[in-house]
């Protein structure tokens, strides 16, 4: 797999020297990789480790992630073309970058840029988590520096395949990941209820014993709107993460985007059945206050031990494809939207994907910190934050995609009114969830805090756009044209 | 090359939404199928049928 890293820089060879190249992979992976790259994104290590753990623990709250990853495939249909042609005209790396030549504001891009920044470093770093949780139920938890060694080499490996391949690393190597993922689940989820007595057992067993957690199989009508809302928040997010964007942009067209669109729906099945898992473990009768251990310890209960081991192989490459890219996606922001654009105005293209390589190994390195450093706590703690904070940036991004009839300083404002409430929503709960109570009268209503942010963000934007253009504030020039958005280059033309 | 857009088809992206982001029609035991309650079978029927419209759209929408 590192080898396969590594010789990823000869594949469909470009100049590496570039940032289109190095970012991009020169946007040129057809419908079959885009697939393997977007499913990356979509479901990481991570998502292996926390959504049969929610499910362990909170029972069907945590099957929001069924609707969130199907609601996501028409916003990904209509949206990400739009955004892959006007970059494709524009030669746009980041939304940051669409974000500025669409509303001719730097401060609204270096917006988009920092919180896309800011929410993926806590994301990359709890991508470990998943590599962690394999070795401690493995029982190969050292102390002291043994503890962190194995984590330490993961990360220098995949910061040097990184830095030397670009997008094409991950790429070639979620193919692999993905391949044994695969495996990994069909055969998880036929063996282990066979071996529990069948799915109606284990629902059974789960809903007996879920009571005790404070959870239940079946949804509780006080919970609707918190689910719907978090799955609906969710969708919005993922999509304008900034690894979702690298990953769509590297596709070589927008109908590669919606070709996916159509196929990607196989990955929540497999998500789906991933978060049974955390069923399969209650009937398993795992018992473990760590509830990252749910999946590792189900394994080595019911699986043979070769076939456990190939799956904590499986969820450790699963932690270093959706690493890379998220990384990738951060140097691309941090070099096109705050170095060119603050330290150095007249970099030219070379020095540019120079730029973007060290910041790439910096961010990983700055991840691998992260986790080595600060208690895994507060990683999570920063991810729930991240996914409000992303939210935010839909009205500059996807609203500005269609219109733009927004003004830009009332863009500005609307992110800054989100991304306060949100978190300070956040905070109001300590934290630990991202689901607030909101008193309207004498009643309260649960909902995903992004969703109440995005709420205020749009009104103040409306109520601002309404004002600033009565006051004749300028709203600067519009570098796109309206042809940009649905021009559609001719595929076998791109594909040589 | 430019495309004629067939905004008017994107509507039926509007199914996924309703049929899913309002657990009161599908938060129930009943009727099971192979072991797993209602809510669970209906859900991964969607993730076939939203994979299913996208793959028509994008037939009609190229064609």
């Amino acid at each position: 797999m590192v080898v396969l890293g590594f010789s990823a820089s000869r594949w469909h060879r470009g100049d590496l020297d570039l940032i289109e190249e190095w970012g991009l992979a020169g946007r040129r992976f057809g419908t079959f990789v885009t697939w393997f790259l977007l499913g990356g994104d979509l479901y990481t290590a991570y998502t292996f480790i926390a959504v049969p753990a929610l499910v362990y623990g909170a029972g069907a709250f945590g099957f929001f992630a069924v609707p969130y990853t199907i609601v996501v495939f028409p916003i990904m249909y209509i949206v990400m073309p739009r955004l892959w042609r006007v970059s494709k005209q524009q030669n746009y790396v980041t939304a940051a970058d669409f974000v500025r030549g669409r509303f001719d504001s730097s401060l609204l891009a270096l917006a988009v840029a920092l919180t896309g920044i800011l929410a993926t470093m806590p994301y990359i770093a709890l991508q470990l988590t998943g590599i962690q949780a394999v070795l401690t139920a493995m029982g190969l938890s050292g102390t002291g520096l043994m503890k962190d060694l194995p984590l330490i080499i993961a990360f220098v490996i995949l910061a040097a395949y990184t830095y030397t391949s670009g997008l094409r690393a991950p790429a070639l190597t979620a193919i692999l990941k993905d391949l044994l993922i695969y495996v990994t689940v069909i055969v998880a989820c036929i063996a282990i209820p066979m071996q529990l007595g069948g799915y109606g057992h284990i629902f059974h067993v789960a809903e007996q014993t879920l009571p005790t957690h404070k959870g239940s199989v079946m949804l509780s009508p006080k919970l609707f709107s918190a689910f719907a809302t978090l799955a609906l928040g969710s969708a919005f997010a993922l999509l304008l993460y900034p690894h979702a964007v690298t990953g769509s942009l590297g596709a070589k067209s927008g109908r590669t985007i919606q070709r996916n669109a159509a196929l990607l729906p196989l990955y929540s099945l497999a998500l789906t059945f991933i978060a049974l898992l955390g069923y399969m473990a209650i009937a398993a009768g795992i018992h473990t206050k760590d509830t990252s251990l749910v999946v590792p310890l189900l394994f080595l209960k019911t699986l043979p031990t070769w076939f456990a081991g190939f799956a904590f192989g499986a969820i450790a490459i699963g932690a270093l494809v959706p690493a890379a890219i998220m990384a990738i996606a951060a140097a691309n922001l941090f070099t096109r939207n705050i170095y060119r654009e603050y330290f150095a105005a007249s970099t030219g293209p070379n020095r540019e994907a120079q730029v973007a390589k060290i910041v790439g190994m910096i961010v990983i390195l700055g991840a691998l910190f992260f986790i080595v450093v600060i208690p895994l706590q507060y990683s999570i703690y920063f991810q729930t934050l991240g996914g409000i904070w992303i939210l935010q940036t839909v009205p500059a991004i996807m609203f500005g995609l269609y219109t733009r009839w927004f003004h830009r300083w009332a863009l500005l404002i609307g992110w800054l009114t989100g991304m306060v409430i949100g978190t300070g929503m956040a905070a109001a709960e300590s934290f630990k969830t991202s689901i607030y109570p909101l008193h309207i009268g004498h009643s309260v209503i649960l909902a995903y805090a992004g969703i109440w942010a995005i709420i205020a963000n749009i009104v103040v934007t409306v109520v601002l756009t309404l004002i600033f253009n009565a006051m004749r504030v300028s709203n600067g020039n519009d570098s796109t044209a309206a042809a940009d958005y649905i021009t559609e280059p001719d595929e076998k033309a791109v594909a040589q | 090359m430019q495309k004629q857009s067939k905004t008017g088809l994107y509507w039926l992206f509007l199914l996924p939404f309703i049929g899913t982001l309002f657990p009161s029609f599908y938060a129930s035991y009943r009727p099971e199928l192979a072991g797993f309650p209602f809510m669970y079978w209906y859900l991964i029927l969607w993730i076939f049928l939203v994979g299913i419209l996208s793959g028509i759209i994008y037939l009609i929408d190229n064609h």
